[in-house]
């Protein structure tokens, strides 16, 4: 993975006092609370319902043991012993003290770790795909174009306050599992037909109160140009972005105000006269920050030791859950869920995260992964390790086999915590983990995400959910409404709304009653949503609200 | 009371005078929504009676709305090959629509640019354009809501004074330049991103 030189350590360094200088300035009031507040967003510091949160920088999800055992400290020391993961691939600590955010920033530093650009109007984290470098469906490796983007975009001077946040993804494989398309820009890297790297762009995607899905800006785009492309996209947003109505002042709106076609023009302007211009990357440069994501060294003498626990059924119902194909023969990656129904989704305490670096340090060249859907993978695990890794993780909760399966939820942490929520999400996770604990049930129901967010900023990704809950507020109460149909990845599409919104103690009457209706009506083999897209939402509505259109 | 005004990284006195067009009588009607590239951002722009009522002093350097210099331009010529004539725009203003219709903006000493919010971004983009696309080379002055935490990005996005707010410490303010040594990417004060300086292997 990158490693810092002189210069990166030299700019967190000089981060963390300036943020330190600018925390005492607020304390000694000579910055009001208004001023201050977008220094210490842009540094990942909310102010939520019960103490400061402080989101800390995973960039593109790559973490070294080192620094999760630092997360781990970290939680002991200034909060209440736990994390949690987000969807953007961070992590987020929940009760720290305000006085105490610049030690923890110094501390974080020691381990080339950072809050930078983690909240507030900038270009935030860039996130990847989880199985970057090692699934073999890559074509092109998005790390070390991810690690460029995250230097060019840290302190960017023109950026620095943009109508509002900006997110970047890059993926390198035909499968996407970055949801490239509900970004403000989507990049897939690919091999064009003269074999050089090239890229698609993606602008205008997002999910938050528009849900919108990306256009294509660019079919290829020479990777040489990627900065400078960018910055010409950035120019024109930060210019004519919306900046009176805070809903309205996404990159998406902006290009769907003007037709793709004009913004194109727009940018293409403005490329015109930064094209080949000083970021202009290069070879050299490519192949400087390529080298960091070299291949670790596979072992190629192994016994294979997985057939003598065929009759173990929960081994192989998590081998099959929560292992994924590899690109070496005899290599698999792990996902070690963090959506047991004991812990908030997302959620890792302390001693797990220790017990996740020590296993990272012993099967995995001692590298962690956070995917977006909140679970943490060690990538490159030897077969003939999975039955001793399983034994340990399950002993730490860390190997409930649900990947990808109904209670593998995608979760914000919603009104328990977060000052935006219109309600709670935490507890809906619950009440669904609950009820579908039978796991050879689970099993049967097969592949389907659902995801919960909170308030219509959609932390949660309920748009993309194939079951998409949303928390909403009706007259001071707490109510969900239900998207059925939405989906990521290369066929992504946006949920849609079923019909009138339900209260917390029907939500999982309400989930068993869709879940009983796809498995009346699928065929065999047929997973949820493709059964969903064939049947439509009828079914499923007279199921929820009866005939008549009555609610449960 | 000491100077607001930094310039080229000190403290110094400030010799112009920004000019401020009269209040808008008529309230002019917002076009939300339409798809007019400079109504996107939904700022209103000075009314023509705005423009011809604001009052020019005979002396003194003088930063004018871009719209008022535009209007008096002729009558100004021999203020501005003295050197006493600067303009100030608004971060709403498109440098596109006036930029050809300005003589030589290489003939004005000031070009200002004022941001009514910290949080208003567009300062630093426009920095860019005037540097990079239209080749200013004069002082180039950030004024409006200009705090110490914008100054190293103002900097690198071209600005070389920086008038601090009246309620804010300029000396305070003066440390903000000095916030980071080394950055990353190629920006207007150093175009070349740091991997093409200095050896990072």
């Amino acid at each position: 993975m990158y490693k810092y030189d002189s210069l990166d350590q030299t700019l967190v360094n000089e981060r963390v006092t300036q943020y330190e200088g600018q925390l005492a300035r607020f304390l000694n009031k000579e910055l009001s609370e208004e001023e201050f507040r977008p220094l210490r967003l842009q540094n990942g510091l909310y102010i939520q319902r019960h103490a400061p949160m402080l989101r800390v920088a995973i960039p593109y999800g790559l973490l070294s043991s080192a620094q999760l055992t630092k997360l781990a400290d970290i939680a002991d020391k200034y909060d209440r012993g736990y994390g949690h993961f987000s969807t953007r691939q961070n992590i987020q600590f929940n009760w720290p003290k305000l006085e105490d955010t610049p030690k923890i920033l110094r501390e974080l530093a020691t381990v080339e770790m950072h809050a930078i650009q983690t909240s507030g109007n900038c270009i935030r984290n860039i996130t990847t795909d989880q199985f970057a470098g090692v699934t073999p469906d890559e074509i092109i490796d998005p790390r070390y174009l991810a690690e460029i983007i995250r230097q060019w975009s840290t302190f960017h001077p023109e950026f620095a306050l943009l109508p509002r946040k900006f997110k970047i993804a890059v993926t390198g494989s035909s499968k996407d599992r970055a949801i490239v398309q509900a970004h403000d820009i989507g990049l897939e890297v690919f091999t064009d037909k003269n074999n050089e790297m090239a890229i698609k762009v993606w602008v205008g995607g997002g999910l938050g109160r528009t849900p919108i899905l990306g256009s294509v800006i660019r079919e290829n785009l020479s990777w040489k140009h990627i900065l400078t492309y960018c910055e010409a996209i950035l120019r024109v947003y930060n210019l004519y972005g919306r900046r009176d109505n805070m809903y309205k002042a996404r990159i998406k709106i902006l290009v769907k105000a003007l037709g793709i076609e004009k913004f194109k023009q727009l940018v293409d302007k403005e490329w015109a006269t930064i094209k080949n211009g000083p970021n202009t990357i290069d070879s050299k440069e490519i192949n400087r920050i390529k080298a960091f994501f070299s291949e670790p060294i596979y072992k190629t003498d192994k016994k294979d030791d997985l057939k003598k626990h065929t009759t173990n059924k929960s081994f192989t119902q998590w081998l099959l859950r929560c292992t994924h194909s590899h690109k070496k023969e005899g290599y698999r990656s792990v996902t070690l869920s963090l959506k047991s129904n004991e812990q908030a989704p997302g959620d890792a305490t302390s001693d797990q995260m220790r017990a996740v670096a020590s296993l990272a340090d012993q099967y995995s060249f001692g590298e962690i992964r956070v995917s977006h859907e909140q679970n943490l993978i060690l990538s490159d695990v030897s077969e003939d390790n999975l039955f001793e890794l399983w034994e340990k993780a399950k002993v730490k909760k860390l190997a409930t086999p649900n990947i990808g399966l109904l209670t593998d939820i995608i979760c914000c942490p919603g009104g328990d915590f977060c000052s935006l929520a219109n309600a709670k999400s935490i507890p809906i996770a619950k009440s669904i983990q609950d009820i579908f604990d039978d796991m050879d049930y689970l099993h049967d129901i097969g592949d389907i995400n659902l995801n919960i967010s909170g308030c219509m900023n959609a932390c949660g990704h309920h748009h993309v959910g194939h079951i998409g809950i949303l928390g909403v507020d009706k007259d001071g109460s707490e109510w969900y409404q239900l998207t059925l149909g939405g989906n990521q990845g290369n066929f992504a599409s946006i949920g849609k709304v079923i019909g009138p919104s339900f209260s917390e103690e029907e939500m999982p009457k309400v989930i068993k009653k869709i879940i009983n209706t796809y498995v009346k009506n699928r065929h065999p083999d047929e997973v949820f949503i493709d059964c969903v897209s064939r049947i439509g939402l009828e079914p499923f509505k007279e199921e929820v609200y009866g005939k008549k259109g009555k609610s449960v | 009371m000491s100077s607001q005004l930094i310039k080229d990284n000190s403290i110094v006195d400030d010799d112009w005078r920004q000019i401020m067009p009269p209040e808008a009588e008529i309230e002019v009607k917002k076009q939300a929504g339409k798809v007019v590239i400079f109504k996107l951002t939904g700022e209103d722009s000075l009314t023509s009676e705005q423009i011809e009522k604001t009052t020019i002093p005979k002396e003194g350097k003088l930063l004018l709305p871009v719209k008022v210099f535009l209007h008096h331009q002729d009558n100004l010529k021999s203020r501005i090959s003295n050197q006493e004539i600067g303009i100030w725009i608004e971060t709403h203003e498109e440098i596109d629509s006036f930029i050809n219709q300005i003589e030589d903006m290489n003939n004005l000493p000031c070009i200002a640019v004022s941001t009514k919010k910290f949080a208003d971004g567009r300062i630093f983009s426009l920095g860019n354009l005037l540097r990079m696309k239209y080749k200013y080379k004069n002082e180039l002055r950030a004024i409006g809501d200009v705090l110490r935490d914008q100054l190293f990005f103002l900097k690198r996005s071209g600005f070389n004074s920086f008038l601090i707010r009246k309620d804010k410490d300029a000396k305070d303010a003066l440390l903000g330049l000095s916030d980071f040594t080394t950055p990353y990417q190629g920006a207007v004060d150093q175009t070349e991103p740091a991997w093409k300086i200095i050896n990072r292997n």
